[in-house]
Formats: structure tokens, sequence, C-alpha cells
């Protein structure tokens, strides 16, 4: 197997403060490689290091044989990149198609000119890109949803939404943030199967952060744990729970 | 109640959904094509006024509703098309040329103040683009060998090859075509990429980007968009007027045009034209309004200021989405009579709520 995304000793630093201090870890192709960690072990400062929101202060990232850091942050989409946020980002006042549509900005093809005067092209792009954002809506089942506007729609929707606005992108590697953060046992369920879907179905990897253990052992491949900046266990999910070092970060000294 | 059973994507896509819109669209634009033989003149001119508005209006929705950025020194691009205009069709270029130069050259002011724009926003932008807006009419002001100086200029009527259009009527229809045109661009344009790029802006930077969309290039269109359409409004704003001097472009008109695309409805194109309509209509409607009032209440200074800043505040309370928002509620209200309740509308506080646990 080949390393789709490889992190080579990456650190920041926000003033005197070690955010991310030398982590290094390989994704593989088609993995579920999960980020775990106590609040502020810097595990969502390096989902924001990978799509370019931070630039780090040392290290390496590559992502498909080529440096992610020469690029600029709205190029990573383009590579192949799709990411969803801890405290959902979507655009509340848009439907849940408009949402989705914005998804495909990457695929888009029509130019200015053709789009002020909707030519013949523009609209076929158009049935094009919602054929395609239709695909998305059948696997995540959010048909009933469609035109609902997300601000009136409820969180565990929302959370989906989300979801399906990064597969739109027809991403190779998806970065989840707290996937099942505020759901329910029923729809973190739900996420647990749309995780393994998505990596048999659809062959993306898959990077994410998440603080449920239950959905960690069941959808993960490997573990990662960190705190304080800093890697503490890489390993199978039952490898690192055992690890003492997470057991400390955790629960403290044993007494 | 109508229900509209889709079978293509293509019912999403087109402008028109169902016949009901076509039967009321079409007689509008019917209704307007008729107007100069159904309206005096002096009504034909207020109608003239509102669709140049209209037309400053969408340029300033394009921005404000849609992407987000608050200017308030959209009379500047407004003035920078009615001087482009007035100095051009004055060196005898005909119409088109010196409509679209007006255009060019306002689009090309929005992105130079569109730059700033990249670094603040919100209230900030709202004071850079007023600071802006100061240099302009300043401008407007010093530079007596072009624009005539706090003197004013005359401009010419509206010429193209051999063409006149100094009466009411044909520059009525000018008028008219410009805003139907702009129109559909805007709409267009709102159901492609582009447009939904600006939503995206509008609504979270921060997944706007990382959803492939580069914030400083569609910030910077979306300025050029709107200036360009101020500067087209502002092009017939100068043959409609036959005279301009600074102090037409002060911060009063900006704060005008503000107020009118939050009364006529932020996020949507309609509120465009309907904030033109109240702009138009309320000073007439104040001047009828006096000769009824007592003369204490009716011949007090600041009546029409009193009267914009009550509907202002009176629409931020109670109809945040403006007229266009009365109007969607009016609608519901007839097509599913007598099954409205209160607080269809109303925002649910859904955060944190789950699907199946309601």
């Amino acid at each position: 197997m080949t390393a789709l995304l490889s992190v080579n000793d990456l650190s920041v630093r926000f003033g005197g403060v070690r955010a991310v201090d030398g982590v290094s870890f390989d994704v593989e192709q088609g993995e579920v490689f999960t980020l775990i960690g106590p609040n502020g072990a810097g595990k969502t400062t390096v989902f924001n290091l990978i799509s370019r929101l931070y630039t780090p202060s040392a290290g390496r990232i590559v992502f498909a044989g080529a440096p992610l850091l020469d690029r600029a942050p709205h190029e990573i989409a383009g590579l192949g990149i799709a990411r969803t946020f801890q405290n959902i980002e979507l655009f509340e006042n848009a439907t849940v198609l408009q949402n989705l549509l914005i998804g495909r900005h990457t695929h888009r093809r029509t130019g200015l000119a053709s789009e002020l005067f909707f030519t013949a092209k523009a609209r076929a792009a158009e049935v094009a890109a919602r054929e395609a954002v239709e695909r998305v809506i059948e696997l995540l089942e959010l048909q009933h949803h469609r035109d609902a506007v997300v601000a009136s729609l409820p969180y565990g929707a929302r959370k989906v939404v989300e979801l399906a606005r990064a597969l739109c992108t027809e991403p190779k590697l998806i970065l989840l943030d707290e996937p099942s953060s505020g759901l329910n046992v029923e729809e973190s369920d739900d996420m647990a199967f749309w995780i393994d879907d998505m990596r048999r179905e659809l062959g993306i990897t898959v990077l994410m952060v998440e603080h449920d253990m239950t959905l960690v052992s069941k959808v993960s491949d490997r573990v990662l744990a960190m705190n304080h900046g800093q890697m503490l266990a890489l390993g199978s999910p039952a490898e690192v729970q055992r690890h003492p070092g997470v057991v400390e970060a955790y629960l403290g000294e044993p007494a | 109640m109508r229900f509209l059973f889709k079978t293509s994507y293509l019912q999403d896509i087109r402008l028109v959904k169902h016949g009901g819109q076509a039967f009321w669209y079409g007689a509008l634009v019917l209704a307007l094509l008729a107007a100069p033989w159904l309206a005096s003149e002096y009504w034909l001119a207020q109608l003239t006024f509102v669709l140049i508005y209209g037309v400053v209006g969408l340029g300033l929705m394009l921005l404000s509703g849609f992407t987000g950025l608050f200017s308030l020194g959209h009379a500047a691009f407004l003035g920078v098309g009615a001087y482009t205009e007035a100095v051009l069709a004055g060196a005898g270029w005909p119409f088109p040329a010196s409509f679209a130069a007006a255009a060019l050259v306002a689009a090309a002011t929005g992105v130079v103040v569109g730059l700033p724009a990249l670094r603040v926003r919100g209230i900030y932008l709202a004071i850079a683009t007023l600071a802006f807006a100061f240099i302009v009419v300043e401008v407007f002001a010093r530079w007596e060998s072009v624009t005539g100086g706090n003197a004013g200029k005359q401009v010419q009527a509206l010429r193209a090859f051999g063409w006149r259009a100094d009466a009411d009527v044909p520059f009525y229809f000018v008028c008219l075509a410009v805003a139907m045109l702009a129109t559909l661009a805007i709409l267009n344009l709102l159901r492609s990429p582009t447009g939904r790029a600006f939503v995206a802006i509008r609504d979270s930077e921060v997944s706007a980007q990382s959803l492939g969309i580069h914030l400083a290039r569609t910030k910077t269109l979306s300025f050029a968009i709107s200036a360009a359409l101020a500067g087209l409004g502002g092009a017939l704003y100068a043959h409609k007027l036959k005279f301009l001097s600074p102090d037409q472009f002060d911060i009063l008109q900006s704060i005008d045009l503000l107020l009118m695309i939050v009364i006529g409805g932020i996020g949507s194109v309609h509120g465009a034209f309907l904030g033109a309509i109240f702009l138009i209509t309320m000073p007439q409607a104040i001047a009828i309004a006096k000769d009824v009032l007592p003369p204490a209440l009716g011949q007090a200074p600041g009546l029409q200021g009193t009267v914009y800043g009550l509907v202002l505040i009176g629409f931020v309370l109670f109809e945040p989405l403006g007229l266009y928002g009365r109007w969607l509620k009016l609608r519901t209200y007839l097509q599913i009579f007598p099954f409205y309740r209160r607080g269809m509308f109303r925002r649910q506080k859904s955060f944190l709520k789950s699907d199946r646990l309601r």
C-alpha cells in the first residue's frame, strides 16, 4: 500500500503554545485513520494544517506524492481533500440542494459570460451537477430534506448535509472533524455505516477526529492518540486503548 | 394551493417554475410595455426612476444581500457611471458605447474598492466604502475641467446613430430594456456556480474556501458586477436628470440605496425593485399626507426623515426580510387559507435537537 497522505514532523506554534509538536503519520490509501486525544490535544489543528487554514512552523505534508504546503487554501478541495467542521459550517440561509451544489464548485466548467447568458453549456453543466448531487442525496438518504433551508434543519440532519457536501466534491481523502458529536445513538450508528460505505463503495480514504470510542473501534483501521500536541501512541484501536500513556492522558496517573 | 410534480431537473433550473408565474410575470411585462399609454406623464417619470433605482438596487443586492459585503458608498459608483456617461455623451459617443464605458469604469472603480474588502469585513468594510465615497465626491467637486465641479454639469440627450431619446417615452423603453436585461443576468448568475459562490461567502467564508472557492477573486468579482450595475443605473440617471452635481452622490444617497434594499428585502431579487418602488413613492405619499395632516405636524421640518427612520426601524424589528418577506407571508396565507398559523416563518431554534427525538 502507498501512503495517500504523509505528515512529516509537523509543528505549529501560536505564540508560546506548541499546538502541534513534531507529529508524523502516514494515511494509507483506502484506510480509516482516526485521531483521538483529550480536549486541546491539537487534533483539529492538524486538520486545519492539512486544509491549509494554518501554516505550520515546521514540517512537511505530502498528498498523493506532491507537497501540500505549496498550495493555497482554496486549491485543496481541487486536489481531492474535502472536510467537515467540528461546529458545522453550512451555508445556513441556502437550501440543502444549494449547499450540495456549492460542493460541486471545483468541478465547474462554465465561465462568467456563459453564466450571465445561461447558455446551453451552462444549462448542461447545471444538469450534470444536479445528477452528481442526486447520487450523494440518494447515498445519504437526504431526499426529504432536499429543498429545506439549512437553518430550519435539526442538528443531526445538518451533520449529514455537511458530510454530503464534502462528498459532492468527489474527494480522494475526507477529513471528518468529530462526525458523531451531538448525534444520538441511532444517528451515530448511521454515521458509522456511512463511513464504512464511503470507504468500500466510493474508495475514499477517511481521516477523522472522534471521541466516541465505540464508533472509533467500529470503523477505524488505525488510531493515533495525541496529547499536548504530541504523539502518544499509534496502532490499532485496541492497542491504542490499552496504551498506558493514553490511559493516563484521559484518566490521570494511577494513584 | 399548487402542487408541483417534478419530473426533470430542468424544472428546478428554469426561471419560470410554473404556469402561474408565467401568467403573472407575463402580465407584469405587458403592463410595463403598455405603461406609456396607461400612465400620466408624471407617473411614467416615476416609473422610469423606479427602473433606474431598481438596476442600482440589483447591484447593491448582489453585493450586500447575496455576498454579504455591506457598502455604505454605493452612490459613488452611481456617480462614476453618471459622470462617465455625461462626459462621453458630451464627446459625441453613441449611447451603447458610452453606456458600456460607464459600466466598465464603474466596475474598475469597484475592483479598486474591492481590494480593501479582502482584508476587512462587516462594519469596517462599510466604513472603508464610506470613506471611499467621500473621496469620490471630492473628486467630482474638484476635477472641474471634466465634471464641472460644484457648478454642475449639463448632460446631453441620449443619442445613438442618429436616433435620439430625449422624449420621455423612448427613454422609458431604454430604461425598461436595461432593467429587464440586468434582472435576467442576475437571475442567471444566481442559478450558476458563481452566484452560489457569492452565497457561500456570505454564509461561511471558511467552508467556502474549503470547497475550492477563491475568496479574493470572488469578492472582487462581486464588487465589480455590483459597481457595474450601479454604473449602468448612473448612466441612465444622468440622462434622466440632465444635470449632475457632486451633492447628488453624497452619503445621503448611499444611505437611501442601502435603505432601499433593506426595506425591499435583503437577499431577494424582488427586493431591489420593491425597495425602489418604496424609495420613489414615499416622498409623494408624504407630500400627499402633508395636506391631510394638521399643519403643526404636516408643516414640521424633517417629516420625511422621521418617516423614513420609523419605517426602517419597523422593518428591522418586525419584518427583517422586508417587503418581499411580507409578500411571501401574505401569499402563503392566501394559498393555504384557512390553515395559516402564526409563527410559520419563525426560525426554529433547533440547535442540538436531534431529528428523531422530537
